[in-house]
């Protein structure tokens, strides 16, 4: 049975489809990527099942159960994290606070508790604690636990705001483009992280531009194209497929036209000449 | 490290407290303490904004109103004559239970009025009810609404209590009687309970300041200050963030209430002058001045603040001065002078901060 299913969903922006009658499904233990030119809708994807955009149409099946239109923190509780494309990280707090903040939904006291510091509740605070420190090792941090969020280098925001999903103890993690600003070495870091995620029984459904990393890490790909899905398979398939090249040599195209003003981020080669794994 | 700096604070705030009793005293000017302890009073209520401000991120310009509520609830109960219901059934009950209580007015003439204890629960409950009216709409949106429902509830009360006969206009309410708290323990504005009255408004406010220290070192804390930072973020991980936002708003407008009790029953009276925008406008200026998100910072600074203006210092300046505070607090210091004075003083003894490494001290 699949772990996730979502099924003809749509999100327009105005006149705008972001996302148009898109279907899929996630099989527990996979590593599903998806991948698309800038302005496919992955994104407006992600924040559709993660419960912060509701979709005009279609339903989203987890777990068996629908969270479609469920708020985003009810999401989360059912056993959905996800990170964002841009680090969101709690800049006023350090580190280890951030990712402590991950195990908000598994927590439970409340104001009077918390306030009376009863002792069960200061058992709950240590118990929080430690479960932050041992994501923070499993993304290699744990060094950097009392570190301001602010100060830290893009890339190990990006680390951070993992162990902070992974803290949430989700049955499926939605990471959206975890690769991008990150150095070569840090891509193959992350890669081996995100399989040992998986082999740790956690399902990763992951948006990315670098090639190399989805195709390596895929066991499964969907591409968007304008909102609307142009291709299903495996990895190898989809870079064989033609309707994915045309649409990544459009892409390209369009790019040497608009000039240099777009932000910089990883080219749109066309997936058949990049897949180095 | 942060469990000595607690034990410090511990020591710290009861030596000040004695510190300034005794030197207040010895310098043969003991009638300040009334001042004083109107200051710890009124700093209840900043210490309130300082979660709701500071942390969750959340502006209310109604918390002169809250406090008004508080006070002017416990004034109207225990000073206004009920004995019109003394035919009632029921009312017997709730005199042989202690609710109601035989009283003297002003002129002498007995009454039936609610005991301090009854009231003092019945404005908690009011102002809770009020303050989810008002929080509810208000907080399920993001934005600054709850600054503008706040501040058209400050308006209304403030119309209400002016215009109200039962609350006795724009002279307010006097007279009101003193709350025997505890055997021995009595919120009164008596000479010779002066003593006595500083310090259960300054343990009152100690215990305050330690339950809610517990609350912001805790998960509640943590999702305010992450509601305050990126509200979808912290509603993607897992925080409820309405309920959040909701609950401590309650909480601090509770916290305001039970300022304007106190202050009610110990000063004996409460003007309407208390509900008015400029008050709460005062109370957001002393949340800044000291740093919004500092709740030891804020609480010094608003005994502080409120004693000058309270001994009159400020002359007939005294509102302009909290508005010229704001300005300068904002754009001078926006985290408040205390955190730059800290840091200064910090590396003046040349230790960096401990919780907080920037990457300059990073190997
Ligand atoms: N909140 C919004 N309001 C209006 N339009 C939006 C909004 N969010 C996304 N869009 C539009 O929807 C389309 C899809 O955007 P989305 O961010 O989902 O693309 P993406 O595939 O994630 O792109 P990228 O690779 O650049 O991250 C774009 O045209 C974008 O401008
Ligand atoms: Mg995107």
């Amino acid at each position: 049975m699949a772990l996730l299913e979502v099924t003809d969903v749509r999100r327009a922006f105005g006149g705008l489809a972001a996302v148009d009658g898109v279907s899929f499904t996630v099989k527990p233990g996979q590593i599903k990527g998806i991948i698309g030119p800038n302005g496919a809708g992955k994104t407006t994807l992600f924040n559709l099942i993660s419960g912060l955009l509701k979709p005009d149409a279609g339903r989203i099946t987890f777990r068996g159960r629908s969270i479609t239109g469920l708020k985003p923190y009810e999401i989360a509780g059912a056993g959905l994290s996800r990170t964002f494309q841009n680090p969101s990280l709690f800049l006023q707090m350090n580190v280890l606070e951030n990712v402590m903040v991950g195990r908000h939904c598994r927590t439970r006291w409340g104001f009077l508790g918390c306030g009376l510091r009863w002792p069960g509740q200061a058992r709950e605070e240590r118990a929080i604690r430690e479960a932050a420190r041992a994501q923070l090792d499993v993304v290699g941090l744990a060094h950097l636990a009392g570190w301001s969020a602010g100060a830290l280098p893009f890339g190990q925001r990006r680390m951070v705001e993992l162990a902070r999903a992974l803290a949430t103890e989700p049955a499926m993690l939605l990471l959206d483009e975890p690769a991008s600003g990150l150095n070569t070495r840090e891509k193959e870091d992350l890669g081996r992280l995100i399989r040992q995620i998986r082999d740790r029984g956690i399902t990763v459904l992951l948006v990315e531009h670098d090639m190399s990393v989805v195709m390596g890490l895929s066991d499964d790909l969907l591409v968007l194209y304008n909102g609307r899905p142009i291709a299903e398979g495996a990895p190898a398939a989809v870079q064989n497929d033609p309707r994915v090249i045309r649409v990544y040599l459009g892409e390209d195209l369009q790019n040497d036209e608009s000039g240099g003003d777009a932000p910089p981020r990883a080219p749109a080669t066309p997936p058949a000449t990049c897949c180095s794994r | 490290m942060p469990r000595l700096r607690l034990l410090f604070l511990l020591a710290l705030f009861p030596v000040m407290v004695a510190g300034a009793q005794l030197g207040l005293r010895a310098a043969g000017m003991e009638y300040c303490l009334t001042q004083l302890t109107m200051s710890v009073y009124y700093a209840l209520v900043v210490m309130g904004l300082c979660l709701l401000m500071g942390y969750a991120g959340q502006v209310s310009l109604g918390h002169g109103a809250f406090f008004a509520l508080g006070g002017y609830t416990t004034a109207v109960l225990t000073t206004h004559d009920f004995s019109g219901i003394r035919a009632c059934a029921g009312v017997g009950v709730l005199e042989r239970a202690g609710l109601l209580v035989a009283q003297q007015d002003l002129y002498g003439q007995a009454g039936l009025s609610v005991a301090p204890w009854a009231a003092f629960a019945a404005a908690m409950l009011l102002t809770f009810v009020v303050a989810l009216l008002i929080g509810y709409p208000a907080l399920r949106l993001r934005g600054h609404y709850l600054a503008m429902a706040t501040l058209g509830f400050t308006l209304i009360v403030s119309k209400l209590l002016l215009g109200s006969a039962l609350t006795g206009s724009a002279d307010g309410i006097h007279g009101v009687p003193e709350w025997k708290l505890l055997p021995g323990l009595t919120v009164s504005g008596r000479s010779a309970l002066r003593v006595q009255n500083y310090y259960l408004a300054c343990g009152l406010a100690l215990l305050l300041l330690l339950g809610l220290r517990n609350l912001l070192r805790s998960r509640v804390g943590r999702a305010l200050l992450a509601i305050h930072d990126r509200e979808t973020a912290a509603n993607a991980m897992g925080i409820n963030t309405a309920a959040y936002k909701l609950k401590v708003f309650v909480l601090s407008a509770l916290l305001a209430a039970l300022a304007g009790v106190f202050f009610t029953h110990y000063t004996g009276g409460i003007a309407p002058s208390e509900a008015g925008a400029l008050k709460s406008v005062r109370y957001v200026a002393l949340a800044a001045a000291g740093g919004m998100a500092n709740l030891w910072g804020v609480t010094v600074m608003s005994i502080a603040l409120n004693y000058c203006s309270l001994r009159g210092w400020f002359g007939s300046y005294d509102n302009a001065v909290f508005g010229a505070l704001l300005i300068l607090i904002i754009s001078l210091a926006p985290e408040g002078p205390l955190k730059p004075l800290g840091l200064w003083l910090r590396r003046l003894a040349g230790r960096p901060d401990p919780e907080r490494r920037t990457p300059h001290g990073a190997p």
